[in-house]
């Protein structure tokens, strides 16, 4: 006969609105670890995605995502150049914060190389990839741009032509898909006061040089277009991603262009672990030290709740022990229903937490393992929480019965 | 067990505290019990008698004195001979003045419980349950939580569970204290047949002065100390003190 499930059924009322406490603060726990997988699987999305061999970004920096990082658009011509290199892309990686529809809209602006890459390998869950150099736009629905819809960034309007689902940086912000050059623009893009009055320092700059006085061109050069001054570096990109050709060895690669001393180059394995090690270090730490919290704080509820319900028993369990009954009988009563009660918790936050977790703002993944590792930390502490209340039982003098 | 007596306690003494707050609640008390014999404790309260029971029911060690069950020597003063968990599974059987039926329990499980704990398998222990919930005319209500049933039901319920084991000994504490007169006499009547017709001994402890013709002997414990009368012929052999 078992003990625990005939108290627990003459009890179900509060033991259901008990376990309804439990499940709560479990699903807490559930969520914290959700959102660290979350905030793992957010930050190294775009990276896994992309599909690219090695990240060639500024020298002696960690870009394009843990940090700046600023190269010359022609990088890629030159890494082409590399013998068992089938693909270079440059790639333009920042993050806007503007207003649409007067609420802020924050998205991570990805330019891409136009006509190589058109955006392709995007997963689209509506829509279609690029289709031309300008003024299109791939968006994730958690931007809330509809497909179709237009949005003015500088002094250009996009179209949303595609719609991706799930496609979030590190921060959490949407992705947005546009072709390099138009990710550069959005990226530099001045006020017209502000270029006319760089014209205008450069033109005072060269009329106080001896050589603008003698070379009046220079001073027409100087209020002209940047672009039409060939002193003027090329744009600068945050990346160019390289994809090696079929059969060839990445590392191979990767040493040849080692010997460049102006640029870094990693392999995507390691740019996932500059991501997580720099950006989501502190973030998963964080969320590991409350999860150990609660855990503790689970603990001693459960623990509390045990011995509340073993003290409304005490006289069933002096009963028992007058009569006779093992160590064994009372404590396995008291142990069964603690973790009973961390089963039905556990499985309540399970189902709570499908229909909760969706509508957080950021990511909450539940993988499995992670599943199966809380469900052994909840028979762990169910059963450390129903030691206080054995304890209690223990101590009972039979003859409690006869005294009350 | 063998033909010795229900139980035999031999000059037992208890004294609670010590010092100026010395309580002696039993000074030398000498007393047996034969199976098939029932006994009424009578006294004043005060008088001891509950800490005698609680002694001869093994959870309640005297200060000195020897306490032998079924032929048993189990308690010497307050060192345990046998374990006495063990001993009460075997061979006592107890009645409350309230039932104190285990109230998530149906009335059978609460007789089954008792035989499950005396490692009866459960399909044994439910259908000894339901001849014992038969016998004592409650099998109707043997699915009822005890809430359900009625003061006197309980009892019967509670008399049923302590005779589940057939145990050598059965120990009441006021059974009666909770029941109306004709309910009273109704549990009374069932120690005795248990006792005469199952051979146990069974000592009830009663101010209820309506049922002691019940009773093979008294027991009139005052100050501690033990007087033993007959109070009618009994079929099986007693030796009072």
């Amino acid at each position: 006969m078992n003990l625990a499930i005939r108290d627990i059924r003459h009890h179900a009322g509060r033991f259901a609105f008990t376990s309804v406490g439990v499940g709560l603060l479990l699903m807490i726990v559930m969520g914290m670890g959700g959102i660290y997988r979350g905030l793992i699987h957010e930050a190294t999305l775009l990276v896994d995605r992309v599909g690219a061999d090695l990240w060639i970004v500024q020298g002696s920096t960690r870009g394009p995502f843990a940090e700046v990082s600023r190269i010359p658009a022609n990088l890629e011509d030159r890494v082409r150049s590399i013998p068992g290199v089938a693909e270079a892309r440059r790639f333009v990686s920042h993050t806007i914060q503007r207003e649409h529809h007067g609420q802020p809209l924050r998205l991570v602006v990805q330019g891409l190389s136009w006509p190589d890459d058109q955006g392709d390998w995007v997963p689209l869950v509506a829509g279609r990839a690029l289709r031309q150099a300008h003024y299109e736009m791939i968006a994730d629905q958690s931007l809330n741009l509809p497909l179709g819809s237009h949005i003015r960034l500088g002094k250009d309007v996009y179209e949303v032509v595609g719609l991706t689902r799930g496609m979030v940086g590190s921060g959490g912000d949407g992705l947005a898909f546009f072709t390099v050059s138009d990710a550069l623009a959005i990226q530099f893009d001045e006020p017209g006061e502000a270029v006319r009055l760089e014209r205008a320092a450069r033109r005072a700059r060269v009329e106080s040089i001896d050589l603008g006085r003698l070379q009046p061109l220079l001073l027409d050069r100087a209020a002209g277009l940047s672009s039409s001054i060939p002193a003027f570096a090329e744009p600068q990109v945050s990346a160019v991603l390289v994809t090696v050709q079929p059969g060839t060895d990445v590392d191979s690669v990767r040493r040849t262009l080692g010997t460049w001393p102006d640029i870094t180059v990693y392999s995507t394995p390691e740019q996932k672990d500059l991501l997580l090690a720099g950006m989501v270090d502190k973030a998963r730490r964080q969320l590991g030290l409350f999860r150990a919290l609660l855990i503790v704080i689970s603990t001693i509820i459960i623990a509390l709740i045990i011995y509340t319900l073993t003290l409304d028993k005490i006289r069933d369990i002096a009963l028992l022990k007058l009569m006779g009954a093992r160590n064994g009988v009372i404590g396995g009563l008291i142990l069964q229903q603690s973790l009973l009660l961390g089963a039905f918790g556990f499985g309540l936050a399970w189902w709570l937490g499908q229909y909760a977790f969706p509508h957080f703002p950021r990511l909450v993944l539940i993988v499995p393992a992670d599943l199966v590792s809380l469900a052994l930390i909840v028979l762990v502490i169910s059963t450390l929480a129903s030691l206080l209340g054995i304890w209690k039982a223990m101590r009972v003098e039979p003859n409690t019965v006869l005294a009350a | 067990m063998n033909s010795a007596p229900a139980i035999e306690v031999s000059h037992l003494r208890k004294v609670y505290g010590s010092g100026h707050t010395e309580v002696v609640a039993i000074r030398d008390a000498t007393l047996s019990v034969a199976r098939g014999e029932i006994v009424g404790m009578l006294g004043p309260s005060g008088s001891g008698k509950s800490t005698l029971l609680t002694a001869m029911a093994l959870i309640n060690p005297p200060t000195s004195g020897l306490i032998t069950i079924g032929g048993q020597p189990v308690l010497d003063g307050p060192r345990a001979l046998v374990d006495l968990r063990a001993f009460r599974r075997k061979h006592l059987g107890f009645v409350f003045q309230k039932a104190n039926l285990i109230p998530f329990l149906t009335a059978a499980e609460n007789v089954q419980i008792a035989l499950e704990i005396n490692d009866t398998p459960p399909p044994v222990a439910r259908q000894r349950a339901m001849e014992l919930l038969d016998y004592f005319k409650v099998a109707a209500r043997a699915n009822n939580l005890p809430d359900a049933l009625s003061g006197g039901e309980q009892q019967r319920v509670a008399v049923a569970r302590a005779l589940a084991n057939k145990p050598s000994l059965i120990l009441a504490d006021e059974p009666t204290a909770a029941l109306d007169r004709a309910l009273g006499r109704q549990v009374m009547e069932l120690f005795a047949k248990v006792a005469h017709e199952q051979r146990a001994g069974v000592v009830v402890v009663t101010h209820d002065h309506r049922t002691l013709e019940v009773f093979d002997r008294i027991l009139d414990v005052e100050d501690g100390l033990i007087n033993s009368r007959a109070n009618r012929p009994i079929s099986a052999s007693s030796s009072p003190t």
